[in-house]
């Protein structure tokens, strides 16, 4: 064996189970329908792994993580609207509720490549303006938290508010086609299904190597102790901003992949509530650990749209439940668990056994 | 870097909260290989100065590392600058290991390709100083489950791995048993022969042992500097500890000041 498979065994089997499942078990036991909804988690669990580096590893409670959700989501509508409409064209509801011209601030979306670029591009720059505004401050805690959460509003309220520019509460929706792919096409939507699949497995990996690398080590430091890091000669907000962009670009990504497998996007996928959504996901998965955020926001959105259907009212009450479960006795989450399990005393964990006999 | 002897100098520094002189016109200046200690009652403002020094609190006056003017720096700039500091609770990153600890103490210089990539082999600089502070044997436990005084020598270690010049440290054997603290005295003196050391403490015992120079501040003024048995024999530095200055000398005032 090589060494990096003796020593990260574990993880390796877990980005293998991970592939075998969305790449060969998913496709081949769930209709066009379902496969089509499991796409729409795993956009989701992109931006929990994104969550899961702010939150888990970086200590950055973030409650808006809906916005650059929506960011993402509705640069690659605007493209597709304009895509459907022709060159030239007017998308359809601007002709309906607007004065049947397209605004300038949508014209750079009718090129593919400006598109690709923006839905990472504007979510990572809006939250480093953002981030290093706050986090240079020294606003974190619960202040962080009310913050992000304000933004998300502020964001959802702003787009019902532009019902000629960007649909209002409909959203954008009604979409035909894709970079030119037919999305009536089961085959295309299989494929989508892929790509948002490969890209999750790509976050994950980098998510992986941002963990094992000294910026992880240090993202922990701060998080813990983010004055004694300063006084080792770093900068505290520009490790936490760091992680806020790269989280933000992960939600981006998300919600871009998200528009053309669900078919719309509105102010209800980016606004408090989706927002807090993300975070329930994570929270269940276990925050810090590298899988938990991403199996934690496909099980509970598994969870909602099963339950619903049998139990329509229901499902706020079960997610309360859990949530509070976990938060109560599993606070790292279901992840945690199976380290309870082991219980096998790792060295790093071990109390320190003998004074050391040292050159002190 | 050392050619020269470096020094800190401070003079006249003010820091003022919400109308309250915390520091009233600090002077002192601590030579590299002077071991210094920080004296004073609660209150004297020994914390707030240390702060001061390293940014944490807004100064006024001047505070001068060798040529360059520390004041109106922000904090990770004057780390950067050689100053370090420890704080009276030990702050160490608990759920890292000791390794990991002085792995990012060591790095702040790394750009980003480095920093975004793992570990390698263990740098030189780190295992000598595990070998100076004594805990080789424990460079992979995490630092939350060191003992407190191993966490004390960690956050020493975390200064001198990436060289500080300047070691500032609050109270560094508070909680400590006596074994320890002579071994940190003598950790002290080792490394700070070609440092600039000032160390903050209200353990008379260790000052007298382990002090070169004793700088007493009371109500953020300096009342008296010098040797320990100048400080020990100043009736200024008698009536601050005692309330009133003694009639009849030396062994009552040993005791007032242990």
């Amino acid at each position: 064996m090589t060494p990096i498979v003796r020593r990260h065994g574990a993880t390796l089997a877990g980005f293998a189970a991970v592939a075998v499942a969305l790449f060969a078990v998913a496709p081949s036991v769930l209709s066009t329908f379902r496969l089509s909804l499991l796409g729409q988690f795993v956009c989701f669990a992109m931006v929990a792994v994104g969550i899961g580096l702010a939150w888990g590893r970086g200590g950055m409670l973030t409650l808006g993580q809906g916005v650059y959700f929506g960011l993402g989501a509705y640069v690659m509508a605007m493209h597709m609207k304009l895509d459907d409409a022709g060159p030239g064209g007017v998308p359809d509801f601007m002709q309906l509720y607007g004065n049947g011209e397209v605004p300038l601030w949508w014209e750079p979306f009718r090129s593919p490549v400006i598109t690709l670029v923006a839905v990472a591009a504007i979510p990572a720059a809006v939250a480093f303006v953002l981030g290093w505004a706050i986090f240079r401050r020294g606003v974190r805690g619960a202040y962080f938290a009310i913050l992000s959460q304000a933004l998300a509003a502020a964001f959802a309220i702003l787009l019902i508010g532009q019902q000629a520019t960007t649909g209002g509460t409909n959203g954008l929706n009604g979409f035909r086609s894709f970079f030119g792919y037919d999305l009536f096409d089961p085959v295309n939507k299989r494929m989508l299904f892929f790509i948002a699949s490969g890209a999750l497995l790509l976050m994950l990996l980098a998510a992986w190597q941002l963990y094992r690398s000294r910026y992880g080590e240090l993202l922990v430091a701060v998080r813990d102790q983010e004055q004694r890091v300063r006084f080792l000669g770093y900068d505290p907000a520009l490790v936490k901003t760091v992680a806020y962009v790269i989280a933000a670009v992960m939600a981006g990504i998300g919600g871009a992949l998200f528009v053309p497998i669900a078919g719309i996007v509105s102010p209800d996928d980016v606004g408090v509530v989706p927002s807090i959504g993300f975070l329930i996901g994570v929270a269940i998965g276990g925050r810090a650990t590298l899988f938990g955020p991403a199996l934690g926001a496909l099980i509970v959105a598994w969870a909602e749209t099963s339950l619903s259907e049998s139990f329509p009212s229901m499902w706020t009450y079960f997610q309360g439940v859990l949530f509070v479960v976990v938060v109560a006795f599993l606070p790292r989450g279901f992840a945690s668990v199976s380290a309870l399990w082991r219980r096998r005393p790792t060295p790093a964990t071990e109390p320190a056994p003998q004074r050391q006999e040292a050159t002190v | 870097m050392s050619m020269t002897a470096d020094y800190l100098e401070l003079s006249d520094v003010r820091v003022e909260f919400d109308g309250f002189r915390a520091v009233d016109g600090v002077s002192l200046t601590v030579l590299q290989g002077d071991l210094r200690f920080l004296i004073g009652p609660n209150g004297a403002g020994k914390t707030t100065l240390v702060d001061a020094i390293t940014g944490l609190a807004r100064a006024a006056g001047s505070i001068r590392f060798g040529r360059t003017e520390l004041l109106g720096r922000k904090a990770h700039r004057i780390a950067r600058l050689g100053v370090g500091r420890t704080f009276q609770t030990a702050s160490v990153f608990e759920d890292l290991s000791v390794l990991q600890n002085l792995d990012i103490a060591a790095g702040a210089e790394r750009g980003p390709v480095t920093m975004l990539r793992a570990r390698g082999r263990t740098p030189e600089r780190i295992d000598e100083t595990l070998e100076t502070v004594g805990l080789t044997a424990h460079r992979d436990l995490k630092a939350g489950t060191l003992s407190h005084g191993q966490k004390q020598w960690l956050e020493i270690g975390m200064l001198l791995v990436r060289d500080a010049r300047v070691l500032l440290l609050d109270e560094p054997v508070a909680g400590m048993s006596g074994e320890e603290r002579t071994r940190t005295g003598e950790l002290l003196r080792r490394v700070g022969a070609d440092r600039t050391v000032v160390v903050v403490e209200h353990d008379m015992d260790f000052m007298r042992s382990f002090a070169d120079s004793v700088t007493v501040l009371h109500a953020g003024s300096v009342l008296s500097e010098g040797s320990v048995a100048e400080v020990q024999s100043d009736p200024r530095v008698q009536e601050v500890y005692l309330g009133t200055a003694p009639t009849d000398a030396a062994n009552d005032s040993d005791e007032a000041v242990a």
